[in-house]
């Protein structure tokens, strides 16, 4: 195996990581408003992932970080072609993770109402946009001879990648719920079960509709097995979920997620980019990557850094494994 | 003439304003974690409430700071490729790694155990809880290490070859691109600002409330914490900074020269007070200088030949073909000043009030306060300031901190925009490293959008950090001196509200 094959499978890693745990992320900020019927349940669901958004992210940051090194003309022609989508993201973590941390910084009821609908809002529309942006990588876009994106804000809204949005958000928005279920305590956490219960059917909808699509489109053996994995695992988390076996539930709709990015990641290999103009201009892992010294630098990077990252992630896990319920929330109001 | 609104220059602003905007809150975070890690330390060495409560005080205001500092960097980590995906293409083989080293070494650290310490008040035994904040600032120093290493190569590519055929630059030596004496002394210098600014802050904020005689216990020992830091960074950034223009002079020459309005070489070469001049013509029409000391500063001796901006310009005509290779010389010139002016003065405030306030020893026995008064400032043994200077003093504590703030954009602005017109010096020039399918609408509408965003969470966030500065230190219940015993916390109060959430 080639380091840039290393890479390519690295970089799916990392997205793999972030959709995993920013997805239950994401998924909760969508239930603030779905699910929980006041402020001290707000709380109770934002708190669930308190002492964990922020790492969570960084997984994004390191897949950024890491295409940039391991593929320059990937990080170059996917961030400057996808602007303005991209743009709408930053602007939405950016203002998601002030709303987070500021918040309950005041106790005055609009400033906090205010901070509650930035989150649901920069929570749904990076859930959309980022199966938006994926199912174009993998379908292709117009990219030219020299490897520069040539095609509009318009040319990435179409059928297919709308469709990947739908997926990514009824997707995260199920994960969110089970996530809910298995971390909170009482009422909210019943409701949360029988929400996951809708939310996991509309997601397998989806998810089937695109999974097809995508295997009819450029798939192989490969990602017909873990878009099968992907759909069977969604099925059981379904059905753990209506058993009532949450942890069951949340580990099948984590598979779900790894096993559909790992089917867009087969599907693309070994593209990393494809033309939609021609297939010679096709960004590859050959043509995009870095020099080998520079993947070797970086293999002893991330074989060391990321065992050690999912060793103190799941460390942090574990020290707040304890589910909250609304009793937990202290209401004198700001902190 | 070019049209008004290039996407160069756009992209320029846009950089520049959202790059300064995330160094607002890094020098901060930087050395509020370290401060607050420290009081922390005495308290659970100590068990003395006083550190407590600073540690709760300072590390809240850290945290307001921190959140903006996270999302700011997010956009820094994408907009290389969106507004510079020439720069990207070229440089990523050798500026790519240490960005991603940084996000997965160092954010990683810095953001899980930021989550771990908020949050782990009740959920982590005391020691296991300090060790968090530690680890936040241990990852907070490397972050600022290894983005400092991929800025300092653009400042002076080294270890790396050009490669003809895809027109990339290539990297051959990456330990020598992180130990480069540019990345460290830019380190060092970084650092030591950091620290320099936060000490800053903490001495305004606790000159106010020392002044108004309000929790006193706590604020006599941050002030102490702060002069202390004050001065001992204030003193290392000089050197360092020197240091730092030492290397410059030999590698960016045309920068320092610029710095100094220098426009012939001279032997020896002055240190410009003042100077007013005429671009265009290459001279400056008023100055006042100190006769030797810029050789001084860029040699080591009081006559070396310092080359000027005309000078240098033309070697690098001569190097690397026709055009003007001068960056925009007001802007280094006041910047550097703006940098020393304002960071040294707030090592000025910290040196005079570390001795104002010193302890017993040099004091006659009358001055001498206890823990829970403010500190009489004593000019000589037996000599009180007046009260209108006392008061004058802790008022000029609270007016300058946030000096070291200006001081450090200043010298941001003077070191990039005294690189120009390169962006990766003597390789890639700025003009040819933005995005080529990106038009100047969509950098125009990120620029107004992130400008006004970021204008607005400023607000947000300057009202609040005065909030909490104006409540002072809480007051400690009996929950917060009581930490668990087991990781996960104790299992007799289960049903008990969490000590921290959001
Ligand atoms: C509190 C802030 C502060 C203070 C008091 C100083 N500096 Fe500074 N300086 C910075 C904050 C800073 C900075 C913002 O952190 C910079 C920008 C790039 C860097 O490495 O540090 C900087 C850059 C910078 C550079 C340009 C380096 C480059 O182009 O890479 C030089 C030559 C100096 N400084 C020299 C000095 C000298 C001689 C000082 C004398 C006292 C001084 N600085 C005080
Ligand atoms: C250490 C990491 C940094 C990197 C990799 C970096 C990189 C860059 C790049 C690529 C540009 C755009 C091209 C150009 O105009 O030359 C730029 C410009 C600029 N940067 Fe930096 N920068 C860094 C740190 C900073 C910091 C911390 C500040 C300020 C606080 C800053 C201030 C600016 C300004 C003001 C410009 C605009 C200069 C001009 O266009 O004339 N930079 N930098
Ligand atoms: C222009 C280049 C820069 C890039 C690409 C960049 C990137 C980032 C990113 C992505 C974050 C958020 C990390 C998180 O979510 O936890 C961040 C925060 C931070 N950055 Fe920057 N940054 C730049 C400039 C700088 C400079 C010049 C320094 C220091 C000298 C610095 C030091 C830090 C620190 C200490 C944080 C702390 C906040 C945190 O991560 O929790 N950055 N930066």
């Amino acid at each position: 195996m080639h380091l840039h094959d290393v890479w390519f499978v690295l970089i799916a890693v990392l997205w793999t990581g972030y959709f995993f745990l920013e997805g239950f992320d994401f998924g909760i900020g969508i239930l603030t408003k779905a699910l929980a019927r006041d402020r001290v349940e707000r709380r109770v669901l934002i708190n669930t992932i308190g002492p964990v958004w922020d790492g969570n992210e960084v997984w994004l940051i390191s897949a950024g970080g890491a295409t940039f090194a391991a593929f320059p003309e990937w990080y170059a022609t996917l961030f400057s072609g996808f602007y303005l989508p991209l743009l709408m993201i930053l602007i939405c973590l950016i203002v998601r993770g002030v709303a987070f941390e500021y918040r309950a910084k005041r106790p005055d009821e609009t400033w906090q109402r205010r901070w509650e609908t930035a989150i649901f809002w920069t929570s749904l529309i990076p859930a959309v946009l980022w199966g938006v942006a994926f199912a174009n990588i993998v379908h292709g876009v117009k990219i030219d001879k020299a490897g520069e994106y040539v095609g509009g804000f318009w040319d990435l809204i179409n059928v297919y990648s709308v469709l990947g949005g739908l997926v990514t958000l009824t997707l995260f928005t199920f994960h969110g719920a089970v996530f809910a279920s298995l971390k909170t305590l009482g009422d909210i956490r019943e409701r949360a079960r029988r929400f996951a219960t809708g939310a996991g059917i509309t997601a397998a909808l989806c998810a089937l509709a695109f999974l097809i699509w995508t295997q009819l489109d450029g798939g192989d053996a490969k990602s017909g097995a873990t878009a099968a994995v992907a759909v069977l695992a969604l099925l059981a988390a379904l059905g753990a979920n209506l058993l009532g076996r949450e942890g069951w539930s949340f580990t099948l709709s984590g598979i779900t997620i790894v096993a559909t990015v790992a089917t867009l990641f087969l599907t693309l290999f070994p593209d990393v980019m494809p033309s939609s103009l021609n297939d010679a201009w096709s960004l590859t892992v050959t043509n995009a990557s870095s020099t080998p010294y520079t993947l070797k630098i970086m293999t002893w990077c991330a074989g060391i850094a990321t065992p050690m990252v999912l060793l103190y992630q799941s460390w942090t896990y574990w020290v707040f494994r304890k589910r909250i319920g609304t009793q937990h929330i202290a209401d004198s109001a700001a902190h | 003439m070019q049209l008004a609104l290039d996407s160069v220059i756009v992209a320029r602003w846009q950089f520049g304003i959202t790059t300064v905007y995330h160094f607002l809150f890094i020098p901060l975070t930087i050395s509020l974690a370290a401060l607050t890690a420290g009081l922390q330390t005495a308290w659970v060495r100590t068990s003395k409430e006083k550190y407590l409560k600073a540690t709760k005080f300072w590390g809240k205001l850290f945290l307001i700071n921190i959140a903006m500092g996270v999302v700011t960097g997010i956009v820094q980590e994408f907009q290389f490729g969106m507004n510079w995906s020439t720069y990207s293409r070229f440089v990523g083989d050798v500026f790519g790694a240490p960005l991603a080293f940084e996000a997965l070494i160092a954010f990683f650290f810095e953001s899980t155990f930021i989550g771990l310490w908020i949050f782990g008040w009740d959920r982590l035994p005391r020691k296991i809880h300090l060790a968090c904040i530690w680890m936040v600032s241990l990852g907070s120093i490397l972050s600022a290490y290894f983005i400092l290493a991929a800025n300092s190569w653009m400042q002076h590519p080294v270890g790396y070859r050009y490669n003809k055929t895809t027109g990339r630059a290539e990297l051959t030596d990456f330990w020598h691109v992180l130990t480069q004496n540019t990345t460290l002394v830019v380190v060092f210098h970084t650092l030591t600002a950091a620290f320099l600014t936060g000490a800053a802050f903490m001495m305004g904020i606790a000159a106010y409330h020392l002044a108004r005689k309000k929790h006193v216990e706590v604020m006599r020992t941050s002030l102490r914490l702060a002069l202390v830091t004050a001065v001992v960074a204030g003193l290392l950034t000089a050197v360092s900074g020197d240091r730092l223009g030492k290397v410059m002079f030999t590698q960016q020459p045309m920068k320092m020269a610029a710095a100094e309005a220098l426009w012939d070489g001279q032997s020896p070469a002055p240190f410009s007070v003042f100077a007013y001049g005429d671009v265009a013509a290459g001279h400056n029409t008023v100055a006042i200088d100190i006769p030797g000391l810029l050789s001084f500063l860029a040699k080591d001796d009081f006559t070396s030949y310092v080359p000027g901006i005309n000078d240098v310009n033309k070697a690098e005509q001569a190097k690397y073909g026709p055009g003007d290779y001068r960056p925009n010389i007001p802007t280094a010139y006041w910047g550097f000043r703006w940098m020393i002016g304002f960071g040294m003065t707030s090592f000025a405030v910290g040196l005079a009030g570390l001795w104002l306030t010193r302890r017993k020893l040099w004091l006659a026995p009358e001055h001498r306060t206890g823990d829970d008064e403010p500190p009489h400032l004593v000019l000589t043994k037996n000599r009180r300031l007046g009260p209108t200077l006392s008061r004058w003093y802790w008022r000029i504590g609270l007016l300058t901190m946030g000096f070291p703030l200006i001081a450090n954009s200043w010298g941001w602005i003077f070191t990039e925009t005294g690189r120009q017109p390169w962006v990766v010096y003597g390789l890639l020039k700025t003009t040819d490293a933005v995005s080529p399918t990106v038009s100047t609408g969509e950098v125009l509408t990120s620029l107004i959008v992130f400008t006004a965003l970021y204008a607005i969470l400023a607000v947000v966030e300057v009202k609040l950090m005065v909030k909490y500065v104006k409540a002072g230190p809480p007051e400690l219940t009996e929950a917060d001196l009581k930490s668990p015993t087991k990781i996960g916390g104790d299992d007799d109060d289960a049903d008990r509200p969490m000590a921290f959430s959001y």
